[in-house]
């Protein structure tokens, strides 16, 4: 992407006037899509975004300054922009020897999605559009849309770190309405992976676009959601928002630092139920979350971050690490090159228990199924975070019975935590999600088994 | 100004016969410091900006972009653009605007003095903000964050069927969001003065409204569940605002997604309820001249008296249902294509000001945050469910604080259960503007 003697210049422009650390990150990403909308191909798209971020640190103080002009003078233009920021006094010359350092990849990637003709990616959404018309007269829209990426980073740093990776998503989304006689509901599907065009021989479009259909007309027939306390039992795979809001974002060293967060000060105590084991692993292969690299060039880990309800560690980013002399965990994260880079989560699972799925729920008198999640919003220092429900149902004497409208659930997560009191057998990964955090939004994963937690606030109107 | 024109026209230029071409070229010069501890934690000045390029050849359309304007990428687009407009399937009514006869109005939006004010001054302004926030309370113990930001934006559109307008816009913020409390609870909340110039922002302002809506949070619990009035704050207000006027736009109409699709003429809200859109209003966040295609914006009657009146149009939209634009294409930016949408919805305000009201209401609930709209809304059915925090209203004044609630009703319910709409009329960073509503009945979740 860029030839070592360029870094190396830039990095010494960076630093010419004293920083303690500077670093450059280059990216080049080429996306495309194409979107069916109201029974017709609408519009292909496709775009490229390319450049350079350079930031220097300066004590507790980060310049930053980007640019899309790669050449010598692009990068010193913005090198010197980024030291000028950071304040650095003092001066003199610093030569960074740079050393190449590889990291693994997840996966491989079989074929890239620049390899493979538009008319097919076309044809994948006549093929939805018809599959998800055919599942009843009540389905009166339909939308499908393709994605790709693929994402090429080149990371270097002042301590001689040089490292490089090549991300490739493919995403294919579904959303339908139907219409009868209580009006129009919705329905979602998605399926995104971290590898190429190979996706569609492994899943076909038509099961995507018959669940989306679905779950359109299954809530024409849903009933308000219920108002008040109740136990919810979430379904496995739809469900891992649940702990990205309640203590994921909370786990984030950057927020812990500034009293943001109510886990901060509680490492090595018991924060959740003994049922709980939370992972964050941005290595999971071919899971939306997945890279070799973070932004920030540290190579992608599984980390532990609750184990048997105790607070094993926090997320964190480069620059805290290195402030606090750890060890790095690979949460270094960045939308593009034209952000600064923070803690942010990769794939957050709950590791499967032993119980029985059918007994979770058997054993639940009055409550709420469900079985799909939207996304959720977390206040990190009060505790208290909500999500939604795109697809769920009541419980009533053990059975799970009618199915509900959409609403928000709200909880505060270390009692949350505390709550759950069935954790199942029955581990699923989730679907692809788009997490934001200030202004930024990344890609990540999540995964969940049947789990209960014994009370949660469900924000119907039903009384 | 006029070299954004020069890039749209070098584009436009490599248009082949009979296709239609549209370069929408933007570019932004932005400064973010956030301070923490009286100090910078971070400063970032940057320009940002790109292409994008809209193909219509036989009915058919293609889209492609790039973050430059290296004339190789923009040459790369163009082809792109091209290359995707032929796997499009044709449609009678795609096309690109073209020139109606509207001349923009001429808004103040653009301040020359924003670009020269020196860095060291935006960062003072961020220290002062946070040290003022921090003095504030000694129950204020932190601040979670503390930001300037400005934008120098410019937008170019010109099209091979003689469209070429640009328009450009100042702005700059301060934010901050505070923690008050102690060991055992933390509450947060926040506070911002916007301008369109630098001397236009007050600290005392932003640091102080933080430092309220935090502090009035302390000791708040979670309220039992039941029905009540509820008084919604401006600024949660703006947001049921903005998803009504989501509904409105027609392409929604078309693709059969808007609940109010069919419905002009009828009632569909309270009858003092008057929604309007008007990007032509300078006071207004979302205020410009010109729409994503190049049209020139235009006041739009949405809901008058609780009637519908119409809906909010772009070119594509109003070929397709045999009317005019409205000039209300919005984009995101110059990676996307343009659609209908609202940029700047007012409801327009009553005569009585919030503690009038929380008086008349007697025995409610104030609102004075929501969360989860993306999750707990939808738009199309209208089912309506948020994360709420506020105060309890008690003989019609303000009482104990509340927290990890829901209010649920429909989109439909709440705009015909609306009591009352205060006379403060606040602007807003987003596309619509705020002021203080109250609704009749709304369920409300807690314990």
């Amino acid at each position: 992407m860029l030839d070592e003697s360029a870094i190396q210049r830039t990095l010494a422009t960076a630093l010419r006037t004293g920083g303690d650390f500077a670093e450059v990150f280059v990216e080049d990403k080429r996306s495309s899509a194409a979107m069916l909308d109201d029974g017709r191909v609408e519009e292909l798209s496709s775009g490229r975004d390319r450049g350079a971020g350079i930031r220097v640190v300066v004590g507790d103080t980060t310049g930053f300054a980007h640019t899309a002009d790669l050449t010598d003078d692009g990068l010193r233009v913005a090198a010197e922009a980024a030291a000028a920021a950071a304040r650095s006094g003092g001066g003199g010359v610093r030569e960074v020897a740079l050393t190449r350092q590889a990291a693994p990849r997840p996966n491989e990637v079989a074929v890239l999605p620049e390899t493979v003709a538009k008319g097919t990616k076309v044809e994948l959404l006549r093929r939805a559009d018809e599959a998800a018309r055919a599942e009843g007269g009540s389905i009166r829209q339909v939308r499908a849309r393709y994605g790709d990426s693929r994402r090429r980073i080149l990371v270097a740093n002042s301590d001689g770190l040089l490292s490089e990776d090549d991300q490739v998503r493919t995403l294919f989304v579904v959303s339908t309405v139907a219409f009868g006689d209580t009006g129009m509901q919705t329905g979602y599907e998605s399926l995104g992976r971290t590898v190429g065009f190979e996706l569609f021989d492994r899943y076909q479009v038509e099961d995507i676009a018959r669940t989306a259909a679905r779950r359109a007309i299954t809530k024409l027939a849903a009933r308000p959601a219920p108002s008040g306390t109740l136990p919810v039992v979430i379904g496995p795979g739809g469900g891992g928002v649940l702990f990205h809001e309640a203590c994921g974002h909370g786990l984030e060293k950057d927020l812990v630092d500034k009293g943001a967060s109510v886990f901060k000060g509680r490492l090595g105590q018991q924060v959740a139920s003994p049922l709980v084991t939370l992972v964050d692993d941005g290595t999971m292969a071919e899971e939306w979350g997945c890279y070799a690299i973070d932004d920030e060039g540290t190579p992608a880990q599984r980390n532990v971050l609750i184990q048997d309800g105790v607070l094993t560690d926090y997320m964190w980013d480069h620059l805290r690490s290195r402030k606090e002399g750890r060890p790095r965990s690979g949460n270094g994260r960045r939308q593009s090159y034209q952000h600064l880079p923070m803690v942010r989560m990769t794939n957050t699972y709950l590791m499967g228990g032993e119980g029985d799925p059918a007994g979770i729920v058997s054993s639940t008198d009055h409550g709420v199924y469900v079985s799909s999640l939207g996304g959720g919003q977390v206040n990190t220092a009060t505790g208290d975070f909500v999500f939604g429900m795109t697809e769920a149902y009541l419980i009533e004497d053990g059975e799970i019975t009618e199915p509900i409208r959409e609403g928000n659930l709200i909880g505060n997560g270390p009692k949350v935590l505390v709550d759950i009191d069935a954790v199942g057998n029955d581990f699923a990964m989730g679907h692809p999600g788009t997490c934001g955090k200030d202004g930024q939004g990344v890609p990540v994963g999540d995964g969940v088994p049947t789990l209960r937690v014994k009370a949660l606030t469900v924000g119907g109107t039903a009384a | 100004m006029s070299d954004l024109l020069d890039v749209a026209d070098a584009v436009v230029a490599q248009a082949r016969g009979d296709e239609q071409l549209e370069a929408y070229v933007g570019r932004s010069t932005d400064t973010q410091v956030r301070v923490y501890q009286g100090e910078v934690e971070q400063l970032a000045v940057a320009d940002s900006l790109g292409a994008g390029v809209r193909i219509v050849h036989e009915g058919r359309q293609g889209f492609a972009y790039c973050g430059t304007f290296d004339p190789d990428a923009l040459a790369e687009a163009v082809n792109e653009a091209r290359d995707n407009a032929a796997f499009g399937e044709p449609d009678d009514a795609a096309g690109l605007a073209e020139p109606d006869g509207v001349e923009p109005a001429d808004l103040d939006l653009w301040r020359p003095g924003l670009a020269a004010v020196p860095t060291d001054r935006k960062v003072a302004l961020a220290v002062e903000l946070e040290r003022a926030l921090l003095a504030a309370d000694p129950r204020i113990v932190g601040v979670e964050s503390c930001d300037y930001g400005d934008s120098l934006g410019e937008t170019a559109v010109v099209t091979t069927t003689g469209i070429r307008r640009s328009s450009r816009a100042t702005g700059c913020e301060l934010v901050a969001f505070s923690l008050a409390g102690d060991d055992d609870e933390t509450q947060t909340g926040f506070g911002f003065s916007l301008g369109r110039d630098f001397d236009e922002l007050d600290v005392d302002t932003a640091a102080g409204d933080a430092a309220d809506r935090a502090l009035r949070m302390l000791g708040a619990s979670k309220p039992p569940s039941g029905r009540f009035a509820v008084v919604l704050d401006p600024w949660v207000t703006a947001q049921l605002v903005g998803i009504v006027a989501g509904t409105l736009g027609a392409e929604e109409v078309i693709k059969a997604r808007s609940l109010f699709a069919g419905r002009e003429g009828e009632q569909v809200a309270a009858p003092f309820v008057t929604l309007t859109e008007d990007p032509t209003d300078a006071r207004s966040w979302g205020a410009s001249p010109v729409d994503a295609e190049g049209l020139a914006t235009r006041p739009v009657r949405l809901i008058e008296g609780g009637v519908l009146q119409g809906f909010v149009h772009s070119t594509w939209t109003a070929r397709r249902l045999g009317t005019r634009s409205t000039g209300s294409a919005v984009r995101a930016g110059f990676k996307s294509t343009p659609t209908a949408g609202c940029r700047a919805v007012t409801l327009t305000p009553g005569e009585r000001d919030a503690a009038a009201l929380l008086a008349d209401v007697g025995d409610g609930v104030l609102v004075q945050e929501v969360s989860g709209l993306h999750s707990g809304v939808n738009p199309i059915s209208g089912d309506f469910s948020t994360g709420a925090q506020g105060l309890r209203i008690r003989d019609g004044a303000l009482a104990e604080p509340l927290r990890e609630f829901t209010i649920a009703s429909t989109i439909q319910r709440l705009l015909h259960d609306m009591v009352a709409i205060g006379s403060d009329l606040t602007w807003l960073p987003m596309s619509a503007a705020g002021v203080t509503l109250v609704v009749g009945d709304v369920a409300v979740s807690g314990a």
